[in-house]
């Protein structure tokens, strides 16, 4: 059977087992539709955060980092998974015993104040969206390689299936469906790596193959071979890093404390039972992850050994047909710079602007011929970065069923993040703005119509994002832990370590991390892209590792204020005490 | 926040109606056999607290040591050394940081089970009952 058969037939198979979940797990309460009633199993529970957490981002796109930049790549894996620890340490088991719905719930009660609840609702929308908008881009992705369909088509089948469970089934139809979603994915990554693994170094563990000697009898070990082909053409050193020091801390430190305060992953640790199950499951979600997280290392040297083997120096008229393929869908370009009929691949852009702009005929070779003007380096070739994972399994000749599996893999990757994501933005719109702002008098029933009425609202703007993704989708996703840095996980903290920090000082802390941050990102990427380098930076800190500064920023002027105003009102005392011991947390509860 | 003789419990006395926390009362008090009765001990909620601190620094300091030190600062100093045909620096930002991790989450959730056993607010549900409260 073909790969693409193949393909609509798992992803098939994948969707209707996750409309089964959704159907056999309806929810007919506000609690079940918020935190699934509060009774999760925390190893289920940790798979699902793991699913939630695991976007497409780090599906199709952190390997395709990785295989491209080296060791530099590797600080978004210690930054990514580090934040569970902060997570896990500072904030699942408080906020499990504080038991309500969400993260501006508890920030608009710590802080005593319905302003503070309102400008964390606005930052975790902000949030959420930059975040969903990535998803939906890497669904197009996998749908118009894989499936052959329009993009179009097959961000509104996401969409469609995402309703289903998300609106149906709410944080109880979600868990369990992305249970399922991290077995789909978590199988689909791993496959690829083990044959590769296989391939190069007769290991079965990809993890241990990395360190592995090669079994071509050369007697190199993967990585010297890595750094011996990088070099030789010019390439920074596979295993040596280029980003300055200080660069490199604060994006790492960025992304921990981004990814503790990522509002859909906070709100999963609602969902336990009890306060240490908080702890345990978050130890859980962060052994899941890991579990991908340890491989996408290997997958990422496997595959950039095998893209430079069968691409560079290799004619065109005997290119593998992978190359044909993604060069269809805009992700591969080649152009002839020297005239040989060969491919070579180089550091630097082949083309300016980068990206190849594509004209309708045909080369001399059958290539698509590109109207780019051509830089004066030896690269001829554009390899999109997101295209490594999936085109991995057809780069190293796998079986079709594996690419198949690896289509409804991304999917599930996709489906399981934007799925949480709609989630916490349907809950903060239902229950802070409506149910705790603006319309404390609302039934319980008609709040959970308007949750699943914000949910459509929601998905309808994800699939616009789909359809016409913003050209920045990468980096906005990494742009959306620096905001969650800079502006949810601070207050958060203070709020239950400290007594002293008020309202006043939080709500002045949250605006001047996020528009202090917001504004140095779209400042270097938007207004003037063209200072975006080292030395204009402050400090040498990119616009990604910003968020760093920015919940300085956020702690500084908390505690600077709170400093000179009144105190938080005694029963407001009282209640931190309450969230520091573990001890009688009842399931989250309604007001 | 001490209990008092006629509450038999840790638990925060719930607020009035117009407060801004407040539980369900019933909901603050699960089964807790262990706390009843004779056994019943002061809660020392203040050295609970600074037990629970001191657990969070050390193992926050061994986080930033792993993350920060390991995996950034000294990283290229530790490729000198090798570990499973990977340089150790290396090694650390690609595997061996997410393995130290997953270590300090499970420390740190046995370390604060024994301490809250010592102080007799940990949240164990002796009657037997696994499931959520509802």
């Amino acid at each position: 059977m073909s790969a693409q058969t193949l393909s609509f037939i798992f992803v098939g198979l994948s969707f209707a087992l996750y409309i089964g979940i959704a159907i056999w797990s309806r929810v007919g309460s506000t609690k079940e539709f918020y935190v699934a009633g509060g009774g999760i199993h925390p190893v289920i529970n940790g798979m699902a955060t793991a699913a939630d957490w695991m976007s497409a981002a780090s599906f199709l796109s952190v390997a395709g980092i990785l295989a491209f930049t080296g060791r530099d790549g590797a600080v978004y894996l210690v930054g990514w998974t580090g934040g569970y620890v902060l997570l896990a340490l500072l904030l699942a088991p408080y906020l499990r015993k504080f038991g309500r719905f969400t993260v501006p719930e508890f920030i608009g009660d710590r802080y005593y104040s319905k302003l503070a609840r309102v400008v964390a609702v606005v930052c975790l929308i902000f949030i959420s969206f930059t975040y969903i908008a990535g998803q939906m881009r890497g669904v197009g992705i996998v749908f118009s390689r894989f499936l052959e369909v329009e993009i179009e088509t097959g961000v509104v089948i996401g969409m469609a299936i995402v309703f289903c469970y998300a609106v149906l089934g709410g944080m109880k139809g979600i868990t369990y469906t992305q249970v399922a979603q991290y077995c789909v994915l978590i199988f689909a990554f791993m496959v690829p790596a083990i044959f590769m693994s296989i391939m190069w170094t007769d290991n079965p563990i990809p993890q241990f193959g990395l360190g592995d000697k090669l079994n071509d009898g050369s007697g190199l070990t993967v990585l010297q071979k890595l750094d011996q082909v990088t070099t030789e053409l010019g390439f920074n050193t596979y295993t040596v890093g280029t980003r300055s020091t200080i660069d490199s801390l604060a994006i790492a430190a960025a992304l921990m404390i981004g990814t503790a305060g990522l509002p859909h992953v906070i709100v999963r640790f609602f969902t336990v039972p009890k306060v240490s199950d908080a702890r345990k499951s978050a130890g859980y979600a962060l052994v899941f992850i890991c579990i991908m997280y340890t491989t996408i290392p290997a997958v990422a040297a496997f595959s950039r050994l095998n893209l430079t083997e069968s691409v560079n120096e290799v004619a065109y008229s005997e290119a593998p047909a992978w190359i044909e393929k993604w060069e269809n869908t805009g992700l591969i370009a080649w152009k002839d710079k020297n005239g040989d009929g060969i491919m070579q691949y180089r550091p630097g852009h082949a083309f300016s602007p980068t990206k190849p702009v594509f004209t309708e005929v045909r080369g001399t070779y059958g290539e698509r011929v590109v109207s780019n003007e051509l830089t004066s380096n030896a690269n001829e070739m554009y390899v999109d970065r997101d295209i490594m994972v999936m085109a991995n399994p057809e780069i190293a000749q796998l079986p079709n069923w594996v690419i198949a599996l690896v289509a409804a893999g991304a999917v599930a990757a996709a489906l399981s993040t934007a799925a949480g994501l709609l989630l916490v933005i349907s809950s903060s719109v239902a229950h802070d703005l409506m149910k705790r702002t603006f319309m404390p008098d609302i039934s319980d029933k008609r709040e959970l119509l308007y949750a699943r009425l914000a949910a459509v609202v929601a998905i309808l703007i994800a699939g616009w994002f789909g359809i016409n993704p913003p050209a920045f989708v990468a980096q906005v996703v990494a742009f959306a832990f620096g905001m969650a840095a800079a502006s949810l996980f601070p207050p958060i903290v203070m709020g239950i370590f400290s007594k002293r920090i008020n309202r006043s000082g939080a709500v002045a802390g949250m605006l001047v991390g996020l528009s202090s941050t917001l504004a140095y990102i779209v400042y270097f990427n938007f207004v003037a892209p063209e200072m975006n380098n080292p030395e204009h930076w402050f400090l040498g800190i990119s616009p990604t590792g910003i968020g760093t500064l920015g919940a300085a920023l956020n702690v500084a002027v908390a505690t600077l204020i709170s400093r000179f105003t009144a105190p938080p009102p005694v029963e407001v005392q009282a209640m931190i005490d309450d969230i520091r011991i573990p001890a009688g947390a009842g399931v989250a509860h309604e007001h | 926040m001490k209990p008092n003789s006629d509450q038999p419990t840790h638990s925060v006395k719930p607020g009035d109606d117009n407060n801004v926390y407040h539980h369900d009362a019933a909901e603050n008090l699960p089964p807790h056999s262990h706390h009843d009765g004779e056994t019943l001990k002061e809660i020392d909620v203040e050295a609970y607290w600074r037990a629970n601190v001191r657990v969070l620094i050390v193992l926050l300091s061994a986080w930033a040591f792993v993350s920060l030190g390991c995996g950034v600062l000294f990283s290229d100093w530790l490729d000198q050394f090798s570990i499973g045909g990977f340089p150790l620096g290396f090694w650390f930002t690609q595997q061996g940081s997410m393995l130290c991790f997953v270590a300090i989450i499970f420390i740190y959730h046995v370390w604060m089970k024994k301490i809250e056993r010592v102080h007799g607010v940990d949240d164990d549900d002796k009657s037997g009952d696994t499931g959520a409260p509802s």
